[in-house]
């Protein structure tokens, strides 16, 4: 245990504080070993950020588990694992317990079940320090009260007396974090530690995180599966695939010059904010291996547009890229080194190929319409307003309120076009999309699909409209029926609409042919798709009636990075040969820059601004546009170092009980800066949307200004 | 039942595959998955066979079940008597078979009437919510605070001499409430899958939402739940017969024949044996038909998968 006591081994030395090498892990399961790490050696330096990045499956959480000695028991372990010099592997759980927690921390995805719900946030962190007798009891309180106020938690010392359901997720998150740095640890294994939450907190925890590291000086391990994250935050990467890393470099150098075509997919099939011109995305064919009897060969051969006769036999090691820093080749990869599993990566490096030589690309044919006053409006929002009252009592119930959750909402959809919904989770996107697909009256305001009042619909009508207005849904396991074969899942709204058994056969084969998948998969159940295949099957019964109007709900934000890109251009391509307009709600505004015509930001149930994708992501004018916008990672190192962020302050308010006046002033960066007289005017008045900018740009906000956040579309 | 299957592949996997290119719909699916399970198979030939065994046998075998045979008191199985006799001398095998009739039909219609009536009171309540939920629960806790046993007992004498296919009702009519309360629980998790909003979304009326979507979801609990009932229901009329309601003599049925064996299982065992081994060999065959039609229907088991 000496060994790696706090003074035998302080910060000063020079090593790596972890040494990974060849680590393999397996599980058995019921059909067989699943190998989840497949020999892996990496090292991370003291103070540095290592992004482990892959998909879902590739190994990345389990190595980290691995590391924390974490896995369940009947994981087989086998390699090294050293930290600071001692060997972790072998250890006992009690052993690895004094290091866990102490010199090793970990921050996990899910802030909600990382904390006890029965005890203050204070007392748990009080208690990482209590465990490991770093402090006395008096001391661990104090100290837990500047953790949070470092991690920027407002009035900490009442927050410390505070429970974690009374916190919001972006600040659970920071209490997970202080908790981490309580001891002053060497290493922080963060674990996928934003994706749960918005972007704007994100922004907020992704900046906690590195001031956390500027503090104690500790080296952080960073797991996700987001490029852009990885490109503002890390100081190495290592991709790993199938259970291997593929590739490992710098993280300039491996933004500029990938060398192993999974990367170089990666990379492509991401839409970025600051993207040039509208290309379409790359998809990277097929899906991941399953990890049970791997044959042999490089696991990414199927998928590979690259592929030779000995990718299928021999998997590659990972080595030095030609070219760079020549080291001598040994199992022991030197840090700094680009290194890439590649036969071909030498070719790529000659040629230093961009992911569409690699990949190829073809074009999405330019859509060709009328100026968008002639077309017709398919969808017309006014001022549409839901409240969801807010009721006390068992025996006699009263109204104490209402939950605001759309409150006079208003924009207008034309034919063939794609208006992309955007805000953060609870700002009333989802309620917007079911008042409108429910097609009854709503609580105020009016809603009108294909120029016809929906407040006016008898039965007959409605099933008449439902035929025009389809829904694709954000999870592509929920929204299919896992007891109905994919044919009848697609052929369901042929169905309704009468439409007799061979025609629907007929027609069901020209959909499946349509999303790109195979006549034969309609005899079988959606749980034998993957995730991708599933979203193109809901969006084929989606198609199935030739609707005019579609509304997709979140339809990629389940999706794995290299899946995504392909239904991305599926419904790019679809929009275009069919002329279907869109009304895609997401939160990221990367994917609606990519597809979207025109954008609506949404906060706490108003839409803040509205107008064309090139005006509003261009030139936007509201402060939470910008605000938006500039939380967005953008997936390149050089480009997100120059930012400037506009960062948010807390949350989003409670939609039961919105600010007076501008709902935005609470969190707004400009009203900072505004004098008293322009402030009273943001607290009094609330602002009316109107036009600012050009064309129908409308922005509601008293002292609307352009600032350009990204590059967009220069 | 000639359909002979060909195999589908079991995975969604890339590559070439040989597959039947016409398009099945659920029922065909269903069923092609249903007779790949052979003791699912085996169970559903077993019931039929009880069936025809129960209604035919009558017909060619010589005693009849009320008929005394003076010379034969209390004797074991024999090719005269295949089961043997009681202590009046009458045919145990005629007894059995006349008790399976009524135990066969009573068993397995109550067990698929309370379960549907459960399924459907608990999935519109479910779906429904509101005014409908809260008066379709009311019903339900109502009956469930009565004490069945009782009110079957009061009422049976009003139905003496009438068909003893009343009891049917009666025995359904108090064996759903606790069924309906499981199923509205998970109509109500169920509801808010994005699967049925979809299905809503595109006008599917409410009732085929209920029958296409909300019960097939639910089947694996269903089916169990009936195959259980079944098994409790001829015990429940057989216990119902002892008391003397239900079944009465000289009628019979498998659970009046084995309440009077009980007393002798050990001295004169096939008195007992008989009739509790039809009893055993029906709600097996139930409960592995049961299992079978579950496998079949549910598409995560891999035991109705092709291999």
């Amino acid at each position: 245990m000496s060994a790696i006591d706090r003074d035998s081994a302080g910060k000063r030395s020079d090593g790596p504080v972890l040494q990974v090498r060849d680590l393999e892990v397996s599980f058995p399961t019921e059909s067989g070993r699943v190998m989840a790490v497949r020999g892996v050696s990496f090292d991370v330096a003291a103070s540095e950020v290592l992004a482990v990045v892959g998909e879902s499956g590739s190994g990345k959480s389990v190595s980290a588990l691995a590391v924390m000695g974490l896995l369940p028991p009947q994981a087989r372990l086998c390699g090294s694992i050293r930290f600071r010099g001692t060997e972790l592997i072998g250890k006992s759980d009690t052993d690895l317990s004094r290091i866990r927690g102490h010199r090793i921390a970990m921050v996990f995805q899910d802030p909600l079940s990382a904390l006890t719900p029965i005890f203050t946030v204070g007392d748990q962190i009080a208690e990482a320090l209590l465990i490991h007798g770093t402090a006395s009891r008096r001391q661990a309180g104090q100290r837990a009260v500047e953790l949070l106020d470092l991690v920027g938690i407002a009035n900490a010392t009442q927050r410390a007396r505070g429970f974690p359901h009374e916190f919001s997720g972006g600040m659970r998150q920071r209490v997970v974090i202080a908790m981490a740095i309580a001891n002053d640890p060497d290493l922080i294994i963060a674990d996928e530690p934003t994706t749960a939450l918005d972007v704007t907190v994100q922004a907020q925890v992704l900046e906690v995180l590195r001031t956390a590291q500027q503090v104690t000086g500790a080296a952080i391990a960073l797991i996700t599966h987001d490029l852009g994250v990885v490109a503002g935050f890390a100081d190495r990467v290592m991709v790993m695939y199938a259970g291997r890393a593929v590739e490992t470099a710098p993280v300039d150098d491996l933004f500029d010059h990938p060398r192993m075509p999974y990367t170089l997919g990666l990379l492509g099939s991401i839409p970025r904010l600051d993207a040039t011109g509208r290309h379409p995305l790359i998809p990277i064919e097929g899906q991941p291996p399953s990890m049970i009897g791997l044959g042999p060969g490089c696991p990414f051969a199927p998928r590979c547009p690259m592929v030779l006769d000995r990718c299928r036999t021999t998997e590659p090691d990972l080595l030095p890229v030609a070219g760079g820093e020549h080291g001598a080749v040994s199992v022991c990869v030197p840090l700094t080194l680009h290194t890439a599993a590649c036969w071909r990566s030498g070719e790529i490096e000659r040629t230093d190929a961009g992911p569409a030589e690699v990949f190829g690309l073809d074009d999405i044919p330019a859509v060709d319409l009328p100026p968008r006053t002639e077309r017709r409006t398919v969808l017309r929002v006014d001022a549409l307003a839901r409240h969801y009252p807010v009721r006390i009592g068992t025996i006699l119930r009263r109204t104490v309120g209402a939950v605001r959750a759309v409150d006079g909402v208003s924009f207008d959809i034309r034919e063939g076009e794609v208006l992309g919904l955007v805000g953060e989770s609870g700002c009333g996107k989802t309620t917007t999309l079911m008042e409108i697909l429910e097609l009854t009256p709503p609580m105020s305001g009016s809603i009108e699909v294909l120029g016809r009042d929906v407040a006016g619909l008898d039965r007959r009508e409605r099933l008449a409209v439902r035929r025009d207005l389809q829904v694709v849904f954000q999870d592509p396991v929920a929204s299919l029926d896992p007891r109905l074969p994919v044919g009848d899942v697609i052929g369901e709204p042929l169905a309704v609409h009468g439409m007799g058994r061979e025609q629907i056969r007929e027609r069901v084969r020209e959909l499946l042919a349509l999303v790109g998948l195979r006549a034969d998969h309609a005899n079988r159940y959606p749980a034998e798709f993957s995730g991708g295949q599933r979203q193109r099957i809901g969006i084929a019964r989606a198609l199935a009636l030739e609707p005019k109007l579609l509304v997709l709900d979140e339809p990629v934000s389940a999706l794995d990075v290299s899946i995504r890109a392909g239904v991305i251009n599926l419904l790019d391509g679809l929009r275009v040969r069919l002329g279907i307009a869109y009304l895609f709600v997401a939160h990221d505004l990367a994917v609606v820059g990519h597809i979207a015509d025109r954008v609506a930001v949404m906060y706490l149930g108003k839409i803040v601004e509205i107008g064309d994708v090139a005006t509003v992501f261009g030139a936007p004018r509201h402060p939470y546009t910008q605000a938006l916008l500039s939380a967005i990672p953008i997936p390149d190192p050089r480009v997100e170092r120059r930012r400037e962020r506009v960062l948010l302050h807390g949350d989003l308010p409670s939609p039961a009980d919105p600010p007076s006046g501008c709902r935005f002033r609470t969190r707004c960066p400009l009203f900072g800066t505004l004098d008293e007289t322009d402030r009273s005017s943001c607290i009094d008045a609330e602002p009316v949307r109107r036009q600012r900018g050009p064309g129908d740009h409308e922005v509601a906000c008293h002292f609307a200004r352009v600032k350009e956040v990204v590059q967009y579309r220069s | 039942m000639t359909m002979t299957p060909a195999a589908p592949p079991a995975v969604a996997t890339a590559g070439p595959v040989e597959i039947p290119s016409e398009t099945l719909s659920r029922g065909a699916l269903v069923l092609r998955r249903f007779l790949r399970n052979k003791l699912g198979v085996t169970s559903g030939a077993v019931l039929v066979l009880l069936f025809v065994v129960a209604f035919l046998a009558p017909v060619f075998y010589p005693w009849d079940y009320r008929a005394q045979d003076d010379l034969a008191l209390l004797t074991p199985p024999s090719p005269a008597h295949w089961f043997g006799t009681n202590q009046l001398g009458e045919d145990l095998f005629a007894g059995s078979i006349r008790g399976l009739q009524k135990s066969l039909v009573i068993g397995l219609l109550v067990g698929v009437i309370s379960t549907a009536f459960a399924a459907t009171v608990g999935a519109a309540a479910g779906y429904f919510g509101k005014a409908v939920d809260r008066a379709l629960m009311w019903v339900v806790d109502l009956l469930l605070v009565l004490p069945s046993f009782l009110i079957i007992a009061i009422l049976s004498p009003a139905f003496r001499g009438k068909s003893w296919l009343l009891l049917v009702v009666l025995l359904s009519g108090f064996s759903w409430m606790i069924t309906a309360r499981i199923v509205r629980g998970m109509t109500l998790t169920l509801r808010e899958r994005e699967y049925i909003k979809a299905a809503r979304f595109m006008g599917l009326p409410a009732w085929k939402i209920i029958t296409r979507h909300l019960i097939p979801n639910m089947a694996s609990l269903l089916i169990i739940d009936a195959t259980l009932s079944v098994g409790a229901a001829i015990l429940a009329e057989s216990a119902l017969s002892f008391f003397g309601f239900g079944i009465q003599p000289p009628d019979v049925s498998v659970g009046t024949l084995i309440a009077n064996g009980t007393d002798s299982a050990l001295t004169f065992p096939w008195l007992f044996l008989f009739p509790a081994g039809l009893l055993t060999l029906t709600v097996l065959a139930v409960n592995f038909l049961g299992d079978g039609l579950r496998d079949a229907l549910d598409p995560s088991s891999s035991r109705g998968r092709a291999r």
